[in-house]
């Protein structure tokens, strides 16, 4: 997990959420940073852009946590680091 | 105050072209999601609706006619005619311009604007279709009936997203109890499987990638359904004294909103909502049998559901059948609500209570009798039929045998 990758995932829920990216640790639960359902959605569709990825429902419907987040957008970019030409947005 | 009857149905919907042949598929509890064909979606997370199969407007309009209207105003009209024709109503001018026409809508004629936008947006056309608009408002279907029927009397549409045909039945109903209007055609339409509205609802990540089971613990998502349904509505006693059939009596009417969140439910505003029908109905809820679900088969209104029909009826609630036939005609969302209403009339008036189809596990969250997949004869007296939109404006029916 890349310091790269974890700065533009919390930098894209600090964006949608409308909060100081400070405010938001690898260990931070989205009950912790008031995320609900609906800003869960919104956080998904924002990563989707950010990293041209897909984000299928099933997997979107288990992650309760910003480390779960960023896990499961390094699974989607394939690897540890972020791939360059992944990122196409 | 009017007592107030329903004598006459209409419905289209992916289960029946008629009231007959609805009737038929929610006895026999036969699904009608299957695949999309009216819309491309090979690029959606899913594939599945409750689409009236092919569809083709030539038995109900010519050319010319159906050139005015989005699919979604066809539905209205065509449930209307039923409706209208299954009540027999005898018409005099002081009855067509006392009549009032309340539809439900939710995205009302947004597919014709999809095509307009996608003509500008995408293939760079410097115009969209001058019918763009009239066919895409919402009020299209209280409009066309009124046209073709020339009914003058008040007419307008509801648009509270997925309780929109219920708050539109409701308003009638109290129009026609008040003595406002003599007669009400009422109910709703919709036809949102088009493209660009299928793509905002995958984004909200609520529709299943395969069916819908309300009350299943292994339920994920809702299935998006089209279709129309239409009731008549007349005070008790001139329906009577006409000799009218009357399908079942509406007998209560109640409303609330949860003022909590845009898309999350509340078990509290929900209710609140049957507290108000049933308090409405002046009756205790001991006396209802058979609740027709909001039931959409997300994980959070069916546990939510559930929770609120426990408060509302306590140890009754073990007592009560409680079944989502969304599960066979999909979630129409602004039509939902009188396409449910017209199966707890069903249930009422040829006694048997339809199933909550595609049901395979138990959820100790949805403890509750929901008719798993087999419909059972029942002698109902008293129904309630449950909206709870997004944007929490829930409405909720009660119905009489």
């Amino acid at each position: 997990m890349s310091d790269e990758l974890i700065q533009r995932v919390r930098s894209v829920i600090a964006n949608t959420q409308r909060i100081p990216v400070e405010k938001i640790t690898i260990d931070s639960t989205f009950q912790e940073l008031g995320i609900d359902s609906m800003d869960g959605v919104n956080i998904l569709f924002a990563l989707e852009n950010e990293f041209n990825i897909t984000i299928p429902d099933e997997a979107a419907r288990q992650i309760r946590d910003v480390r779960q987040m960023i896990e499961g957008v390094e699974k989607l970019i394939g690897g540890g680091t972020v791939d360059a030409a992944a990122v196409t947005s | 105050m009017n007592r107030v009857a329903v004598t006459g149905i209409g419905v289209i919907c992916a289960i029946g072209r008629n009231s007959k042949e609805f009737g038929c598929a929610l006895r026999a509890g036969r699904s009608g999601i299957g695949p999309i064909q009216s819309a491309d979606c090979a690029t959606l997370r899913f594939r599945n609706g409750a689409e009236i199969l092919g569809y083709d407007h030539r038995p109900y309009f010519d050319d010319k006619h159906a050139d005015f209207m989005d699919r979604f105003a066809q539905f209205a009209v065509i449930a209307a005619r039923e409706a209208v024709s299954d009540a027999g109503v005898q018409w005099t001018p002081e009855l067509r311009e006392a009549s009032a026409i309340i539809t439900g809508s939710c995205v009302g004629g947004q597919a014709t604007e999809d095509i307009g936008f996608y003509n500008v947006y995408k293939l760079g056309q410097s115009r969209v279709h001058p019918l763009t608009i009239p066919k895409t408002m919402a009020n299209a279907g209280a409009s066309h009936i009124s046209m073709e029927m020339g009914i003058t009397g008040p007419s307008y549409t509801i648009s509270t997203a997925c309780s929109s045909a219920s708050h539109a039945i409701g308003q009638a109903y109290w129009m026609v109890r008040s003595g406002i209007a003599p007669l009400a055609i009422t109910g709703g339409s919709e036809a949102p499987l088009s493209y660009g509205i299928l793509k905002a609802w995958e984004a909200l990540r609520v529709v299943s990638p395969d069916t819908c089971r309300p009350f299943s613990k292994d339920r994920n998502g809702m299935v998006l359904g089209e279709g129309g349904a239409m009731l008549v509505l007349e005070p008790l006693e001139a329906a009577r004294a006409r000799g009218a059939r009357i399908h079942a009596e509406i007998v209560g009417f109640g409303m609330s909103s949860d003022a909590c969140h845009i898309t999350q439910p509340s078990a509290d505003g929900a209710a609140r909502a049957m507290r108000a029908a049933v308090c409405d109905a002046h009756l205790m809820p001991e006396a209802f049998g058979y609740i027709n679900a909001h039931g959409t088969g997300t994980q959070a209104n069916d546990t939510t559901e559930t929770s609120a029909i426990r408060t509302v009826f306590g140890t009754h609630a073990d007592r009560l059948a409680v079944s989502s036939t969304k599960s066979m005609h999909g979630h129409a969302l602004g039509a939902a609500g009188a396409i449910e209403a017209m199966a707890a009339i069903f249930a009422l008036r040829d006694g048997f209570l339809p199933p909550t189809a595609n049901y395979t596990e138990p959820d100790p969250e949805c403890d509750l009798d929901v008719v798993p997949n087999v419909s059972r004869p029942a002698q109902i007296e008293y129904a309630l039929s449950n909206s709870f939109a997004f944007g929490g404006l829930n409405a909720v029916l009660a119905f009489r045998r």
